[in-house]
């Protein structure tokens, strides 16, 4: 049926708009024009082609699709790319959020267009590329590669402290990431290959899925973020222009996730199943311990950047479960968090446009001056503090009953979490938008067009996730029963043996 | 077609001879015509090059031996000799604007340069340990003498004395090794004394360790690399472009052949040797970089990490790890000198500098010259999907199938130290604000950094051939 590589075209097609933006010389006002606009018809058709691939996935197959495969660095290595109902979402995510940061940077950004725009776009290409490789190589060069790009955005669009900022970015997510590579030459010499679906159906000796395991753990949990690993997420959010928060927040994060997801699961059932309750407990102190810190925080950012983390204590508690609902409202969750924190980082970036700071404090009574921005605002509140109705409540629900089935303290504790999310989130909102309006926010003006382009969608998907997460859920399910499944399966095994003995 | 003397074939060392004899030539040309001949003699120098690896490649497949075994050409030898070709090919290329100079037009730098790559042919075709020594000395002796080829410049003289000292030395503690072996094997050929080692005697070790010692020296490896920075910083920038390319090739190859053709018997030994040098290199590589303001220092710390991150190949004493510090050596050499030929290029109103300060805002007074500098710092410090995390992968990945766990832990924990002070040159780069205006780019400069940088980033697309002609390589050892 497939006719031509269209993951590949999806993957590569933003570097080739880099190509022509870095074609199209000049620094003038036309040039700096012709860079944005080229970055945003890029990523449009980027996202239009890869709206083919949720038209042709067929939802019933457990198995990877859109498979493609070509002779790279020796045998067992290959350029082997391909979806499932778990790499998908997050493709389409990131090829859907990706004319927003363009939108988002039109005005904000008036240094250096070209090479800003030309950095998002290979990011792109290295995000897409992270979730839809199936070669464990070609998975670790477009992981890491996304450090480039990143660094940069951070370090030369940021904020006072980005040097900082972007080193520590770089630094901890290397260090985590070099031990996985280690694991991917021991998982490449027992196999004889780094193909992913390969890979899924070997059995690994014990002893090796316990340190590839934590190979694995350092890497995703640095990513994830997970803590006591988290601190370079603050600064780095801090220090980004509001468009590289976006990025950071809704999809560099689910790397993590999706890592977790793709390998520790299916390929260290074993170890995973062991080191659960070390997964649990740092969940939880994920959940309450970052959400007393977002209580204290004086900017928005940061205070965002903190329940990112406490959020995706969820996401790591549930995938760790190992049950349906655990893994499913892990990967909805993501899916989810993308939506809602990306855009709670668009609307920071708005009032930052208006009045160059991000200090709570400096803000006050907003809705007397934005009522629109007010209502936005709120609606993407509610969905970090997960409100029913609204996608983040999806989520978080699903995980906590996943996990509920596994280990009942677990779930307590991380319930609550949702009230102390409810006690930030609430406590933000009431500070930025309601009470008397500050002297100097007299003359803000309220969303301007480009920026009601960007939230509207967003909001539409939250509320209809909210109501109707089918999609997704639907989308992910033959996959995560089949993950469910064979994890099951790995465990039980070893269970009955060892009760035989 | 059977060229032969005293009754061997001279067939295999047809390169060799071609490189000698042109290499008087070009001095003769020198001699009587002056010094006005200076830049017709390194024209001549680089086509010279260029037909010794033409001859090379054209010389019969398979193993070739030749002066009773003394002198080997295998695929191993082919491909170093071939990079060690393009390396001082390239830095002559690097040293055109150098000898330009009207207060030093030497020609006979050109020749050195030429005669050290004789001695490097030989070294790398080393069949036993006389030869070797041949090859080592003509090589060093050459060298010493470029290092202090601006002659009127104190540093410059000081970094040729130094190394020239230090380096006398370490030829001491090799001949000193060498002597040992003989005495415990009564045979100097790499595969006489395979077969007299089997197991590891007091005395064989002891020559073994200071052999090991000498050619560490060579490669610059801890604990024997106190000479690089000095001379590093010292040396001309071109001179030290050359240091930190073909020579490094050579004394890598034979490193490797010595190791593993002369000592496969006892490579529980002779590992543990190159785990400590390795860890050591890798480390103060890493981590003495850090503080460093002289972007040639910086280099020349780099240098020893990156000569601990090959021998990490070579620790695994498998066919794996030499087709490893096969690939390592040849991405290393691409960046190198691709780098090499970015810190020439800084220059302001015909004044050079070499202060990793300098180097502020290049990314808005030269945005391709800075983005091929990062992405060479990138890959210098291991970033995918650059050329050098291919280099990486492959001595790890060989360190990893012989079970030196820590080794490899050890060394990818040093990589992210070291990409530290490569983030901070980038940061330096593309974060801060810009000095000035950078004179215009040479052509021959814009050219091998064309190269390097192209070959660095695009590596990954296709690494086929190269990979496939180290496995070659590598094998043909075995």
């Amino acid at each position: 049926m497939i006719t031509w590589p269209i993951l590949s075209v999806v993957t590569f097609l933003p570097v080739v708009g880099a190509l022509i933006i870095y074609l199209n010389r000049g620094d003038d006002e036309a040039a700096r024009r012709n860079s944005r606009w080229i970055a945003l018809w890029t990523t449009l058709i980027t996202f239009a082609v890869s709206l083919i691939l949720v038209w042709r996935f067929d939802a019933a197959q457990p198995d990877f699709q859109f498979v493609e495969k070509a002779q790279w660095l020796a045998a067992g290595i290959t350029y082997h790319m391909g979806v499932d109902g778990i790499s998908l979402p997050f493709v389409i995510l990131t090829t859907a959020l990706m004319p927003f940061c363009i939108i988002a940077s039109w005005k904000s950004v008036t240094m250096r267009v070209r090479e800003y725009m030309m950095a998002f776009l290979l990011l792109e290409t290295l995000m897409v590329g992270t979730f839809s490789a199936l070669d464990l190589v070609l998975f670790y060069l477009f992981f890491e590669g996304g450090l480039i790009p990143m660094f940069l955005i951070i370090g030369v669009w940021g904020g006072p402290r980005r040097v900082y900022a972007s080193f520590k970015f770089f630094l901890y997510t290397l260090l985590g990431s070099v031990l996985m590579l280690l694991a991917i030459m021991a998982l490449y010499w027992n196999a004889g290959t780094t193909d992913i679906p390969t890979l899924m159906h070997t059995a690994v000796p014990r002893s090796l899925q316990t340190w590839a395991w934590l190979a694995f753990f350092a890497s995703f949990a640095v990513k994830m973020p997970m803590w006591p690993v988290h601190t370079w997420l603050p600064d780095a959010h801090v220090e980004a222009p509001t468009a590289g928060s976006v990025i950071l927040a809704a999809i560099l994060l689910k790397m993590g996730g999706y890592g977790f997801l793709r390998f520790s699961l299916p390929m260290f059932p074993l170890a995973s199943h062991d080191f659960a309750p070390l997964i649990y407990s740092l969940s939880v102190i994920a959940i309450i311990y970052t959400s007393l810190v977002a209580l204290m925080q004086e900017d928005i950012k940061k205070l965002i950047a903190y329940s990112s983390v406490a959020h995706m204590g969820f996401v790591t508690m549930g995938i760790f479960a190992g049950t349906i609902q655990g893994v499913a409202g892990g990967v909805f969750q993501m899916i989810s968090h993308g939506i809602v924190s990306g855009a709670l980082f668009l609307c920071v970036g708005i009032v930052y446009d208006r009045m160059h700071t991000r200090e709570i404090a400096a803000y006050g009574g907003l809705v007397n001056r934005m009522p629109l921005y007010a209502l936005v605002f709120m609606i993407f509140t509610m969905a970090n503090v997960g409100l029913p109705g609204t996608s983040g409540f999806v989520g978080e629900f699903m995980t906590l009953i996943g996990t509920f089935k596994v280990s009942i303290p677990t779930a307590t504790f991380a319930t609550t979490g949702v009230i102390l999310s409810a006690a930030y989130a609430l406590w933000l909102y009431r500070k930025v938008i309601f009470g008397v309006l500050k002297p100097s926010l007299a003359s803000i003006k309220d969303l301007t067009f480009r920026e009601s382009v960007t939230l509207f969608p967003l909001v539409a998907l939250t509320l209809l996730f909210g109501f109707y997460p089918k999609p997704v859920l639907d989308m992910s399910a033959a996959s995560v029963q089949q993950l469910v499944n064979n994890y099951a399966t790995a465990v039980t095994a070893v269970k009955a043996a060892a009760l035989l003995q | 077609m059977s060229f032969e003397s005293a009754g061997y074939q001279l067939l295999p060392v047809l390169p060799e001879l071609l490189l000698a004899v042109g290499a008087m030539a070009l001095l003769m040309l020198g001699a009587y015509r002056g010094q006005q001949t200076t830049t017709l003699v390194t024209t001549l120098a680089i086509c010279l090059l260029v037909l010794t690896g033409v001859l090379e490649l054209l010389l019969p497949a398979g193993k070739l031996t030749t002066f009773a075994g003394s002198f080997i050409v295998d695929d191993f030898a082919r491909f170093l000799k071939i990079l060690a070709l393009i390396g001082s090919a390239a830095t002559l290329i690097l040293s055109t604007e150098y000898l330009a100079d009207q207060s030093r037009r030497i020609f006979e730098y050109a020749i050195l340069v030429l005669l050290s790559t004789l001695g490097m042919m030989v070294l790398i075709s080393a069949g036993d340990l006389i030869m070797l020594y041949l090859g080592l000395e003509l090589m060093s002796l050459a060298l010493y003498v470029v290092a202090a080829s601006n002659r009127d410049n104190a540093k410059s003289t000081e970094a040729g004395l130094k190394y020239f000292v230090l380096g006398a030395l370490s030829s001491g503690m090799l001949l000193y090794g060498a002597s040992l072996i003989y005495g415990f094997t009564g045979t100097v050929s790499f595969a006489g004394i395979a077969a007299a080692v089997k197991t590891g005697s007091v005395g064989i070790v002891f020559g073994v360790v200071f052999l090991l010692a000498g050619l560490c020296f060579k490669v610059s490896a801890v604990p024997f690399h106190m000479w690089t920075p000095d001379v590093y910083e010292g040396a001309p920038t071109p001179v030290t472009a050359f240091f930190a390319s073909a020579p490094k090739v050579a004394a890598l190859a034979v490193f490797t052949r010595v190791t593993l053709t002369a000592f496969p018997g006892i490579v529980t030994q002779w590992q543990q040797i190159v785990v400590f040098v390795a860890i050591a290199s890798m480390a103060l590589g890493s981590f003495a970089a850090i503080g460093q303001k002289n972007i040639k220092r910086l280099m020349a710390y780099s240098s020893i990490g990156h000569m601990g991150f090959a021998l990490v190949g070579l620790a695994a004493g498998t066919a794996e790890g030499a087709q490893g510090v096969l690939v390592y050596i040849a991405i290393y050499v691409a960046m190198t000198l691709g780098s090499f030929s970015v810190i020439l290029t800084m220059k302001r109103s015909g004044q050079h500098f070499e202060n990793i300060s300098d180097f502020a805002g290049l990314s808005r007074t030269n945005p391709l010259l800075a983005f091929f500098f990062a992405m060479l710092l990138f890959s210098l410090a291991g970033i995918p999907p650059l050329a050098g995390f291919f280099a990486k992968w492959y001595v790890f990945v060989a360190a990893i199938k012989a079970g030196l766990f820590t080794l490899a832990v050890v060394g990818v924990l040093t990589s992210v130290v070291g990409a530290y002070y490569y983030l901070t040159i980038i940061k330096v780069m593309y974060f801060e604000e810009p000095l000035g205006q950078l004179d215009p780019m040479r052509l021959e400069l814009r050219t091998v950094l064309a190269v390097a940088g192209l070959f660095n980033i695009f590596f990954f697309v296709y690494p086929g051939p190269l990979v496939s002609v180290a496995t070659a390589a590598a094998k043909s050892l075995f």
